[in-house]
């Protein structure tokens, strides 16, 4: 029963990550590419953990956590950016 | 046996959430409307897989697995501020919003 | 509202206990050896990163705080089945709205929290703190500050502010003391 399980939760997060790649595509604004950008990072650990799980093993937590860090910062600093035209002042 | 009902419903009500917020950044007309599906619904998804996960890992590996609870608390503490970040550029680049929206002349100039 | 601990080993008692249950998560596991490492790293982590922090209000009463979380993670499930159905059901009918809440609170600590707490909860985005300090003279304290948020449904602005003060800034206030 899992197994069905995992390939419905690997279809329903493969779907979200196609909607996000279509806002990111089509814009309009540059702010809201960024969201398309955050909200595809956090879907990529869901998709990580997933996988983990349906290998059976543990070992991609470390990979999940990284992502997750690198892409808040990621998304931090972008903003920044935007907001000063510059990233360190 | 009971472990695996409850990881498959927590999993799959965390994968709707994900799914509804990005349904949500998909349907709504301007950019503060969208920012409230993936703030909101998507970091309440993660946390139902990650605690999905947590259940599933503490059955199939020796000993309890907690460590998944770090994502869950490290995105509900980054997900306000992304945001704030996100809608304060958008305030920024003055971004239109959607016609009929109220107190829109509560924002000052920056 | 205090800045300084009453121990001087233990500038941040908050953020120690923080760094303790991090390390034991990091680790996934409660042994004897990774106790007494997390207890060293909680001592020594934040006597050597204070002297280069501003200091920030601390938490004076613990117990309220835990409550107020509760509370919290209640009202973002809550909130966030309610966002759900407002993103599947019809755009047109939405009303989107800015709205300005006055603050009581005055440290910038508790209104990152608020701010923070606003986001997470029903159809709120916390927007912006008004007045912006560059804007101020130089020197010059603000004397009302104002958090602008954006709501998805707006119902009744005034029901919504007084639900914003007396469920999440009230209890703020109480356990900072300010």
């Amino acid at each position: 029963m899992l197994e069905t399980v995992f390939l419905i939760v690997f279809a329903m997060i493969g779907l979200s990550l196609l909607l996000n790649l279509w806002r990111l595509v089509v814009g309009p604004s540059v702010p809201d590419r960024i969201l398309a950008l955050d909200t595809m990072y956090i879907n990529t650990i869901a998709l990580i953990i997933l996988y983990g799980m349906s290998m059976g093993t543990g070992l991609y937590f470390e990979a999940a956590l990284l992502i997750a860090m690198l892409g808040f910062v990621s998304t931090v600093a972008v903003c920044k950016y935007l907001l000063r035209g510059d990233i360190i002042e | 046996m009971y472990s695996e009902w409850v990881v498959s419903i927590l999993l799959l009500i965390g994968g709707a959430f994900i799914l509804i917020g990005s349904i949500g950044l998909i349907k709504m007309p301007d950019f503060f409307m969208r920012l409230h599906g993936p703030t909101k619904a998507t970091t309440l998804g993660m946390a139902g897989v990650l605690i999905g996960a947590m259940v599933f890992f503490s059955n199939t590996q020796d000993g309890i697995s907690v460590k998944e609870l770090l994502i869950t608390i490290f995105l509900l503490i980054t997900a306000p501020i992304s945001g704030y970040m996100l809608i304060k550029s958008a305030i920024h680049h003055k971004l239109k919003a959607k016609e009929g929206t109220k107190g829109l002349d509560n924002i000052e100039d920056d | 509202m205090r800045l300084e601990s009453r121990f001087s080993w233990l500038p941040t008692p908050f953020r120690s206990g923080l760094l303790f249950v991090v390390w034991l998560l990091l680790n996934n596991s409660v042994s004897a050896g990774h106790l007494v490492l997390a207890t060293v790293f909680a001592i020594l982590i934040p006597l050597a990163t204070f002297p280069f922090r501003v200091p920030q209000p601390l938490i004076i009463k613990p117990g309220l705080a835990l409550k107020q979380l509760i509370i919290v993670l209640y009202d973002i499930i809550t909130a966030n089945l309610q966002v759900a159905l407002l993103i599947l059901g019809p755009t047109k009918k939405l009303r989107p709205a800015f709205v300005k809440v006055p603050l009581d609170l005055s440290h910038s600590m508790p209104i990152t929290i608020l701010a923070s707490t606003v986001s997470l909860t029903p159809g709120t985005v916390s927007a912006e703190v008004y007045p912006i300090p560059e804007s101020l003279p130089k020197g010059e304290k603000p004397k009302q500050r104002y958090l602008l948020i954006h709501v998805l449904d707006l119902n009744d602005e005034q029901e919504l502010i007084n639900t914003i003060k007396k469920r999440y800034e009230a209890p703020l206030k109480e356990i900072f003391q300010c």
